[in-house]
């Protein structure tokens, strides 16, 4: 090992720093080099093989995002905030987002300011592949030697802001460790269980930056150092005597990077890389279309793994459904698991919390419908009835007034309905019922069960019977029915309302006058009018107004499925009242008289575990009318 | 053959030999709760299907244990999943499975 110092040649660049080895290669550095060109050629091709299976008009899509300066600079801001700070665990649970910013932005600073630092101090290596500028940078401190005669003081502002980063990083990577032993520290009460490539990689990332420590702690004697490895090469000289055991924890550091990306495409760690693809695509306005291939791919590998979803999950009232939490129904797809995936896509409430609180923002149920219409598409069915009664609607060409769709669940709380009608009436609204004696469902069940050609029979038939009515408001009571109305039908002129906004706007109008009463209530957010359609703040303007509005534990978009959500196909009874219980104990956090909901179905399942007595938004709006 | 201006009924009898255990061992091997069902007909009165079409949830599953398995997938062949049953079924069967399950294996 002397030999290798003593016989090296010196040359001197301007700036004093001397390059150890003429050729600025060691044999340390192969592991690293072998990882490296591993990922980018896996990269590479994973790329190729996305975009390949894109459609055409996705990929037309894509580039007219990427040239469109709004939607560039959007992807730029995403990809900072979501790649690298990680604002949204940031906001939700500041220990944790403080963890995943310090390992992602501190190491990204890390790559940065080191090209910068080779860049400024020895140009040439950053060149070309001849000059070792895969690896140079990263093993900088490596290769020179810093006469202390010649240190500058934009030398020494390097040392200090690479140590610095070094620092933050590393209090990051104590973090992980500690929330390993302990998670509920870090705000997670379940954290997914490693696969084994997780764990070699999860290992090696851990002693990667400890490692770099290390080695550059010995070797600051002849590369120059800042607080924290100038003073560890003090130690490591009292300690070892000389500045010779460099060269294995060089080796140590380099085999732990080379196995980190040997490791990557197997683990959850392939992530980092796949999320800002995923960024683009999701700002191109892409959907999933294929439930494994093109954009699902870029959500499935996107996926960190993080086990956010697993608290998120309603079903995870009862241990044993953990397993059927996004996080795994990923994992099962990535590993192409046929039979757990439609096991797991089956029992699904697709009540979105997942997809609301993910930190990749991964759109796990849009990816589990997909899989359901592979194997209940092709599911027959007879809807001929459904030509000739939309047929025989009738044309009107009466303007300007509001057609109110109740339907299927509102036929089955008639309360909503009698109190939609006379919510109208005192409003003096002027309104068609379309579905008083019978009529067609919206399509979402079957949507949601992934019978998309059966959805569309129906949908075309509905849209033929809402345009031929001449209305310029469809108004529904149904926050499942909104939202298809909302998504997939072709409304020309029609504005889509829910019933809270309907009286929200009646209000602030001035048409329909409320009092307020003394009672203290709650409010329950259906899923799919809350994460479904963003709809938070109008219910709560108008409860506002009527009664006291207390909070639940959990509420806006981490509000729990009521678990009668139609978005399951099979999960069973006793599960879905375990949930329902779950939901409303959330709803009895601060005691409150009433329990408010604005959907049919969270109203049926609410009421039956309920101690106090539970209300729907219109009927609550209406015993506080003011009489006139 | 003379025409007397009426004619003897078909017969009425069920024939049981049609009736296709295994594949009804299927279905309930895929949704159990096709056993529990007591044919209250609480599905049929809520249906919104039925408002148009002849569809039964109750009459479907009598049907299949009577052999009768193409007049089954009938009944439920107009079903838009839209999920009252569930809602009202006073066993807690998880019907819309059910149904997705008995139109896959006894499909027409």
């Amino acid at each position: 090992m002397i030999s290798l110092i003593t016989n090296t040649v010196h040359q001197i660049t301007p700036e004093g720093i001397i390059d150890r080895y003429p050729n600025s290669y060691n044999h340390f550095v192969l592991p690293f080099v072998i990882g490296m060109t591993f990922i980018l050629v896996y990269l590479l091709i994973g790329l190729i093989r996305i975009l390949y299976h894109l459609s055409g008009e996705d990929r037309l899509k894509l580039l007219k995002s990427l040239i469109n300066p709004k939607t560039a600079w959007k992807n730029i801001k995403d990809i900072f905030c979501d790649c690298l700070l990680h604002t949204k665990i940031w906001k939700r649970k500041p220990l944790l987002g403080y963890m995943h910013s310090a390992i992602a932005f501190g190491w990204f600073l890390l790559i940065i300011v080191g090209h910068i630092e080779v860049g400024l101090f020895a140009p040439r290596h950053l060149s070309g592949l001849t000059e070792g500028s895969l690896y140079y940078p990263i093993f900088y401190r490596f290769f020179i030697w810093m006469n202390p005669a010649h240190e500058t003081l934009r030398g020494s502002v390097f040392f200090f802001l690479m140590d610095l980063i070094l620092l933050y990083i590393l209090s990051g990577i104590g973090l992980a460790m500690f929330k390993r032993v302990r998670s509920i520290a870090l705000g997670m009460r379940h954290t997914t269980k490693p696969s084994l490539a997780d764990r070699v990689a999860l290992y090696c990332l851990w002693l990667i930056f400890p490692l770099r420590l290390l080695a550059e702690g010995f070797t600051a004697d002849l590369s120059g150092g800042g607080f924290l490895t100038r003073p560890l090469n003090w130690v490591f000289r009292a300690f070892f005597g000389n500045e010779l055991n460099f060269l294995p924890t060089w080796w140590a550091y380099s085999i732990c990077l080379g196995l980190f990306f040997l490791a990557m495409p197997f683990s959850r760690y392939m992530h980092i890389l796949t999320e800002p693809l995923l960024i683009l695509f999701r700002n191109a306005g892409l959907k999933v279309r294929k439930p494994r291939k093109g954009f699902a791919e870029a959500e499935i590998y996107a996926c960190s793994s993080c086990g956010l979803c697993l608290d998120a999950c309603p079903m995870n009232t009862q241990k044993k459904n953990l397993k059927y939490s996004s996080v795994y129904f990923i994992r099962f797809l990535r590993r192409r698991n046929k039979k757990k995936v439609n096991e797991i896509a089956d029992k699904c409430l697709m009540c979105g919390k997942c997809y609301a609180l993910c930190p990749v923002g991964v759109n796990s149920p849009a990816i589990r419908r997909a899989i359901r219409e592979t194997h209940n598409n092709s599911i027959k069915s007879d809807y001929s009835f459904m030509d000739t009664y939309a047929g025989s609607a009738e044309n009107s060409d009466k303007k300007n007034k509001i057609l109110y769709f109740a339907g299927c669940m509102s036929h089955l709380t008639p309360v909503i309905i009698k109190s939609v009608e006379t919510l109208l009436k005192a409003s003096g609204e002027d309104y068609e019922f379309m579905d008083r004696d019978k009529g067609i469902c919206c399509g979402r069940p079957l949507m949601l069960a992934g019978r998309t050609d059966a959805a569309r029979q129906t949908i075309q038939a509905n849209t033929k019977i809402i345009n031929d009515s001449g209305c310029s408001i469809l108004l529904v009571s149904c926050p499942i029915c909104l939202k298809i109305f909302k998504e997939e039908y072709s409304l020309k002129g029609i504005e889509v309302l829910h019933y809270t906004q309907l009286a929200d706007r009646l209000i602030k109008d001035g048409k329909l006058k409320v009092s307020k009463s003394s009672s203290a209530i709650v409010y329950h957010d259906p899923c799919e009018l809350g994460r479904g359609c963003g709809i938070y703040e109008e219910p709560r303007n108008v409860l506002k107004a009527v009664a006291e509005l207390k909070k639940a534990s959990k509420e806006k978009d981490e509000s729990i499925c009521c678990g009668y959500s139609l978005g399951t196909i099979t999960l069973d009874e006793k599960d879905k009242a375990k949930i329902a219980e779950s939901s409303v104990s959330s709803l009895m956090a601060e005691n409150p008289d009433e329990i408010v909901t604005s959907c049919p179905l969270c109203y049926r399942a609410i009421r039956s575990k309920a101690e106090v007595p539970v209300k729907d938004f219109a009927e609550i709006i209406c015993e506080n009318i003011e009489k006139q | 053959m003379i025409d007397f201006g009426f004619s003897v009924n078909p017969s009425s009898r069920i024939n049981l030999d049609a009736a296709d255990g295994e594949k009804f061992h299927r279905l309930a091997a895929l949704e159990p709760d096709a056993l529990k069902c007591m044919a209250c007909g609480s599905c049929s009165a809520s249906c919104s299907a039925a408002a148009f079409e002849d569809t039964s949830l109750r009459r479907a599953l009598l049907s299949l244990q009577n052999g009768l398995s193409d007049d089954a997938a009938k009944l439920l062949s107009h079903c838009m999943l839209c999920g009252k049953c569930t809602m009202v079924c006073p066993r807690g069967i998880n019907t819309r499975h059910l149904i997705l399950s008995i139109l896959k294996i006894y499909s027409l």
